[in-house]
């Protein structure tokens, strides 16, 4: 782990150059019941980029993350209008496929979630919901997420011990390998690291910056030196609008909203 | 604010004679309370100790291999309980097999779809009351339901009153073991693409296995002990009978039978077989508490 030193900075990054969405979010709205919780909402996630959303608790970004794979489905009563389009369709469309929507758009939530069963039946278990594979097949998937996840030389000699007994750092990267395996385009991730200690929250940053080259990556987050060391484009959300958007480099040295400098700033929470 | 904190200052002095007095009555209280508790403890263990020695010396009596090797016989003759064994171990396993996937499902039904509708608060309801529901009252339903339309009484009949005797328990366990399940794990599982049946065989079973497995195994220690359901049911047999359609014995109905019949031989056979159902219930409770203890 020592490429720790070499962890960019905000001073340091290349700015980045604007690639094309990968979804494009427009007048989306949100209600939980009644309850307006996304007004109007209207932001571009840039293609294999790392787009952080910030704000005080109830602002609405985790809510927005939960638009993006139709989690909201689960709970009676609460629903989206207005458009978030990837590769042509609407993923807000009724007719959306859920399962074949959520295999495109991975999830890692703030607490670990490993299923019961082994290390490798978590991996698995994902990946057969939508694709056969030989053993073989299925070992070489099963090693590649590990891999790409960080953790496969901590594991590789337990793979069949159930997953519970990894420690929570472990456990956050067992999750991210669990939702690379199935290759989604897209890994959303609720506050990924708050409930891990500092050494596992630097190793799922230095994760995400290695992922991004291939995945379009969406980080919830309250900590701001983590948006400013993992995002390339940081949105600040409020009272359930997106107050302002702009690469990390612009939102933390020279915000242009007065709200969002407060914010950033400690003023407000 | 911090204006306030500064002015209010120490208060004022604490008075250390009432402090004592009260210290010393709250030790005292405590102390009461301690005594009691422990006399209660005390009385509810004897009777239950009583009880059990009772049990263990009378039933030790006529204790023999005889009791599982030779069926129940007239008084005098040195009969056993072979029957009687065979037709609760029957009627047992056929009411847990038909009752566990009914209450599962309907289990599952309260839990994973139904949770705030009001369908499910009415099942729920309905379950409960069945729950409670003297036990008699379900011997009566199936003497109705499967006993006078059939022209006579039965080991099916008997099965199907444990059987009811057996689905709110298993709704119960189910509804509240799924219920401890995190909704961060069903979101984690669905946020995989795999659909909601998938979710709950795959992912929310396993995660409270050995809940589920105590509830069956404390529903089949309760209707293994169930005599009342049995006797408008299966009414008992005093002869070999494993077919399903004819009259069957039990254990908790022998020994109905034999403990008010005026025969020193029976009421001690009667005894044993007291003796031999406490032993599998125990047994059977043992195993669900090393069961959940293995969650852990």
């Amino acid at each position: 782990m020592n490429e720790t030193t070499s962890q960019p900075t905000l001073e340091t990054r290349p700015p980045v150059a604007a690639s094309p969405a990968k979804i494009a979010i427009r007048n989306l709205d949100f209600f939980y019941g009644e309850n307006r919780a996304l007004k109007s909402i209207n932001l571009d996630l840039p293609v294999r980029q790392v787009t952080g959303m910030i704000g005080p608790s109830g602002c609405g970004k985790s809510t927005l993350l939960r638009c993006l794979n139709r989690m909201y489905d689960l709970y009676p009563g609460q629903r989206a209008t207005g458009e978030a389009m990837m590769d042509g369709t609407n993923i807000i469309d009724p007719g959306t496929d859920l399962n074949s929507l959520r295999a495109r758009i991975g999830m890692v939530f703030q607490k670990p979630t490993p299923f019961p069963m082994s290390i490798y039946e978590n991996i698995a278990f994902g990946v057969k919901l939508h694709e056969k594979l030989s053993k073989a097949q299925m070992d070489e998937r099963v090693e590649w997420s590990l891999t790409r996840a960080a953790l496969w030389d901590e594991v590789k000699d337990r793979v069949n011990a159930p997953a519970g007994g990894l420690s929570g750092g472990q456990q956050q990267r067992l999750c991210i390998a669990r939702s690379i395996a199935v290759r989604p385009d897209v890994i959303l991730l609720d506050e990924p690291t708050s409930a891990l200690d500092p050494i596992s929250t630097l190793k799922v940053e230095e994760l995400i910056d290695e992922l991004k080259r291939d995945f379009t990556i969406v980080i919830v987050t309250h900590n701001m030196q983590q948006a400013a060391r993992c995002a390339d484009r940081v949105a600040f959300f409020y009272l359930g609008e997106m107050v302002e958007v702009g690469t990390a480099a612009e939102m933390f040295t020279a915000p242009r909203e007065a709200r969002t400098q407060q914010y950033i700033t400690g003023r407000f929470s | 604010m911090s204006n306030t904190v500064a002015t209010v200052g120490a208060g004022p002095a604490k008075d250390q004679v009432v402090a004592t007095q009260l210290g010393r009555r709250r030790k005292r209280t405590d102390q009461i309370l301690l005594g009691l508790s422990l006399i209660a403890t005390v009385i509810g263990l004897t009777f239950l100790l009583w009880i059990l020695a009772t049990l263990m010396w009378r039933g030790m009596e006529a204790m023999s291999l005889t009791v599982f090797t030779d069926v129940t016989r007239p008084p005098g003759s040195n009969g056993g309980l072979l029957n009687a064994i065979v037709g609760t171990l029957i009627q047992t396993a056929i009411g847990t097999a038909v009752g566990t996937p009914i209450g599962m499902l309907v289990g599952t039904y309260l839990a994973e779809y139904a949770r705030d509708s009001r369908l499910g608060g009415a099942v729920r309801f309905v379950s409960d009351i069945l729950l409670s529901a003297p036990s008699i009252l379900i011997g009566l339903f199936i003497y109705q339901l499967l006993v006078l339309p059939f022209g006579g009484f039965s080991g099916f009949a008997g099965s199907m009153a444990l059987a009811v005797i057996v689905i709110p328990i298993v709704v119960r366990t189910t509804e509240d073991m799924l219920q401890l399940i995190p909704n961060q794990l069903r979101e984690a599982t669905v946020a995989l693409g795999a659909p909601k049946w998938k979710m709950i065989m795959l992912v929310c079973y396993p995660a409270v296995r050995p809940g589920l497995i105590t509830g069956v195994l404390l529903a089949v220690a309760r209707i293994a002990g169930e005599t009342a359901p049995l006797l408008f049911t299966s009414l008992g047999n005093l002869t070999w009978a494993v077919d399903l359609t004819k009259p069957m014995g039990s254990l908790p109905v022998t020994i109905y039978a034999y403990a008010g019949s005026p025969y020193t031989d029976w009421i001690a056979l009667g005894w044993s077989g007291a003796l031999l159902i406490t032993l599998g219930v125990l047994a059977l409770n043992i195993v669900a508490r090393v069961v959940l203890r293995q969650k852990s």
